[in-house]
């Protein structure tokens, strides 16, 4: 598939697809071994100046490894790591131009905000008179002058985050590293912040490694999303092309909700994969770069938003993309209606529809039988 | 929710703190009344003493209360007979304020060698692997299984001129075996004698401080451009310092008022206000002078104790 743009796009930057543009952080073949405990595999990972970057992945993939391998606090067991043009192989955490903010926050609880936030100007020597003017700047950078005073026990947890945030920054590292930055907030708060800190990272023009688990976070803050799973990389790309194409079962599936069909690849013209599915007695369609070998066993994926639920079958279908089934539950959402429709092989397949107008005519209602259906563009077949 | 639904539960919490308000009040009570009876009784009666005159009598002092005697007018006209002569008399002789000012001295030099041992020993059993500190833990608290009075006692063999200590010197030709060390019975024995002794009430606070460290302070400090020396000195100490002060106190305090350690180590010029009282007592039968200087001691210790008590309330305040 060309390059056609697919979801919102948030500004024209895109360093990765140019392939003169120098990494800022280079991760060369890296694996990291804890004992018999292989956290990171042979992996390869390049991040740009000014880039928001995402690792993404269930706990224990490997993630925070990779971060504190940036940070200085884990060396690798084989390859390299470069930040910058230069190797940070076995250079201490205190000499690394970059600053972290920890899970835990990790504040001093014997200092208060101004001498946790200067503490690291402090260390490189910085005068009196210059951490004061720098402390006062980042306060008001997270709008916390009036608790200058306070030790971190008295302040409420989202106080807590943005001291944290503010220590980090504190410096201008060349990258800030953020571990579950937003975990221990409440969902409110959380989104809030997640917005903040995107624009943070706009006005400080800084590259953001962040680590979470959390995918509606890093969708929200992030320019590029790598999707990890055991060690590995499975994916790196921008978040709608993660949640459009992904390329796999496991992305598709850690990404939002999918309808995943498992087929078999026919021949066919080009531009064209054609999947026979069997137990359904129905054929997928689909336009998409992927086209795997005819003959060859096939995982096709499309989101609920892109399915169509109609109670008659569709004219011309002719069982391509068209498949029936029985109204098995539904959820009121509001906004939108989830449904879950039975199909006859008893697969369960799940289709939105968004509440456009407070009245329908023709109510689809538990039981009933209905059509399922979507465009040959509206789903993706998965490489693996 | 209506007024009952609010109301019943309430009373039922009402029924239920009063049981265990008289519940608490036993538990704190049972041990006031120990203190009571076994340390503020028989401390009054000792002040009592610290007021009377020496007498060659039983009990060797006068005046002696007996109500049974003398029904309540005689012992409120008693009561006129005590004076303060004894204090009167500590003050003359400056051998007390001596045995005091040494007895200070002797504990707070002790006091800092023990914490400049025990800081890096319980540093290394707060960062060691988890499953080897119950052992080393046991390895400090084994010691308190045998007798105090043996251990010390087993200093005397190692100490004294043929000595385990001076054996193993001039054995490996350190020391002239003409001249062996003269250790036993000098201050240094009574140093050695109070750091050995008393270590392990430095370690344990210390000890517990430092494990509860959290270690992405040091992470974050080192991330924050600190070098692991600079770390420990504007993180880790100041965050273990209720340990330092707690294990101060607890080696500071009992050391002021040793007394077997320099009876059994000490020579004749160790002064301590230990051996003084006791010679009060037994050697010269002067027991209000005896009273008075433990009188004394104790008002001594009030300050430190107090100090204490107010650094632990401020540190349970804080949640550190």
């Amino acid at each position: 598939m060309s390059k056609q743009a697919i979801g919102p796009i948030r500004r024209s930057f895109a360093p990765w697809d140019d392939p003169a543009a120098k990494p800022l952080i280079e991760y060369r073949g890296v694996t990291k071994r804890f004992g018999d405990f292989v956290a990171v595999e042979n992996l390869d990972l390049k991040i740009y100046t000014r880039e928001f970057f995402a690792l993404l992945g269930p706990s224990g993939c490997g993630k925070t490894t990779l971060m504190r391998m940036l940070a200085g606090f884990e060396d690798p067991t084989q390859g390299d790591v470069i930040l910058d043009g230069k190797s940070v192989v076995g250079v201490p955490p205190y000499r690394r131009p970059v600053n972290m903010m920890f899970q835990s926050y990790a504040l001093f609880p014997h200092m208060n905000v101004e001498q946790n936030i200067g503490f690291g100007l402090k260390q490189d020597g910085m005068s009196k008179a210059d951490i004061a003017v720098r402390v006062a700047e980042m306060l008001k950078l997270v709008k916390l002058e009036p608790f200058a005073k306070r030790k971190p026990h008295q302040l409420s947890g989202g106080q807590r985050q943005r001291v944290a945030l503010a220590r980090s920054l504190a410096k201008r590292p060349k990258v800030l590293l953020l571990d579950e930055p937003l975990g221990a907030l409440d969902k409110k708060l959380r989104q809030e912040t997640q917005f903040e800190l995107m624009d943070l990272q706009q006005e400080l023009g800084m590259t953001f490694l962040v680590v979470t688990h959390d995918q509606e976070e890093a969708m929200t803050v992030a320019d590029r999303i790598a999707v990890m799973d055991k060690g590995k990389i499975i994916q790196v790309a921008t978040p709608s092309e993660i949640y459009e194409q992904p390329n796999s079962r496991y992305v598709a599936s850690f990404i939002g909700d999918v309808n995943m069909f498992e087929g078999k690849t026919v021949p066919t013209a080009d531009g064209i994969t054609r999947i026979e599915c069997g137990a359904l007695g129905m054929a997928i369609e689909s336009e998409g770069s992927h086209k795997p070998a005819a003959g060859e066993a096939a995982w096709f994926a499309v989101r609920p938003e892109k399915v169509r639920l109609t109670s008659d079958a569709p004219p011309d279908a002719a069982g391509v993309n068209a498949v029936p089934g029985e109204v098995w539950d539904i959820a009121y959402l509001g906004d939108m209606s989830i449904f879950h429709v039975k199909l006859a092989n008893g697969q369960v397949m799940t289709a939105t529809r968004a509440n456009i107008s407070r009245i329908v005519d023709k109510p689809i209602g538990w039981d009933d039988k209905v059509w399922l259906s979507w465009d040959r563009n509206a789903g993706v077949v998965l490489q693996g | 929710m209506t007024a009952i639904d609010v109301a019943a539960p309430a009373s039922d919490a009402d029924t239920g703190a009063r049981t265990s308000a008289l519940g608490r009040l036993l538990v704190i009570g049972i041990p006031y009344a120990w203190m009571a009876f076994f340390f503020l009784v028989p401390f009054l009666i000792v002040v009592k003493i610290s007021f009377s005159e020496t007498a060659i009598a039983i009990p060797p002092y006068t005046p002696v209360f007996d109500f049974a005697v003398d029904g309540i007018a005689g012992t409120i006209a008693k009561l006129g007979e005590l004076s303060l002569a004894t204090y009167e008399f500590l003050t003359t002789d400056s051998l007390y304020w001596r045995s005091y000012l040494s007895s200070v001295w002797i504990a707070g030099t002790s006091t800092v060698i023990t914490l400049a041992i025990g800081y890096p020993l319980a540093y290394g059993m707060a960062r060691c692997p988890r499953e080897w500190r119950p052992m080393l833990l046991m390895m400090v608290i084994l010691p308190f299984w045998t007798s105090f009075l043996i251990r010390v006692y087993a200093w005397i063999g190692i100490l004294s001129r043929e000595g385990l200590l001076n054996k193993l010197l001039i054995s490996i030709g350190l020391v002239d075996p003409a001249q062996p060390l003269v250790i036993l019975s000098t201050t240094t024995a009574v140093y050695i004698g109070i750091v050995y002794s008393y270590l392990p009430f430095m370690v344990l606070p210390l000890y517990a401080s430092l494990e509860k460290l959290d270690e992405t302070l040091l992470e974050a400090a080192a991330d924050l451009g600190c070098t692991p020396w600079r770390a420990f000195w504007q993180v880790t100490f100041p965050l273990s310092l209720p340990g330092v002060i707690a294990g101060c106190f607890l080696v500071f305090i009992p050391a002021v008022g040793e007394f077997v350690i320099p009876d059994l180590l000490g020579g004749s010029e160790t002064l301590m206000i230990g051996k003084t009282l006791w010679t009060e007592f037994f050697n010269n039968r002067d027991w209000p002078v005896a009273s008075a200087v433990a009188v004394i001691l104790l008002l001594i210790l009030v300050i430190p104790i107090v100090l204490f008590q107010n650094q632990q309330a401020k540190a349970q305040e804080t949640g550190r």
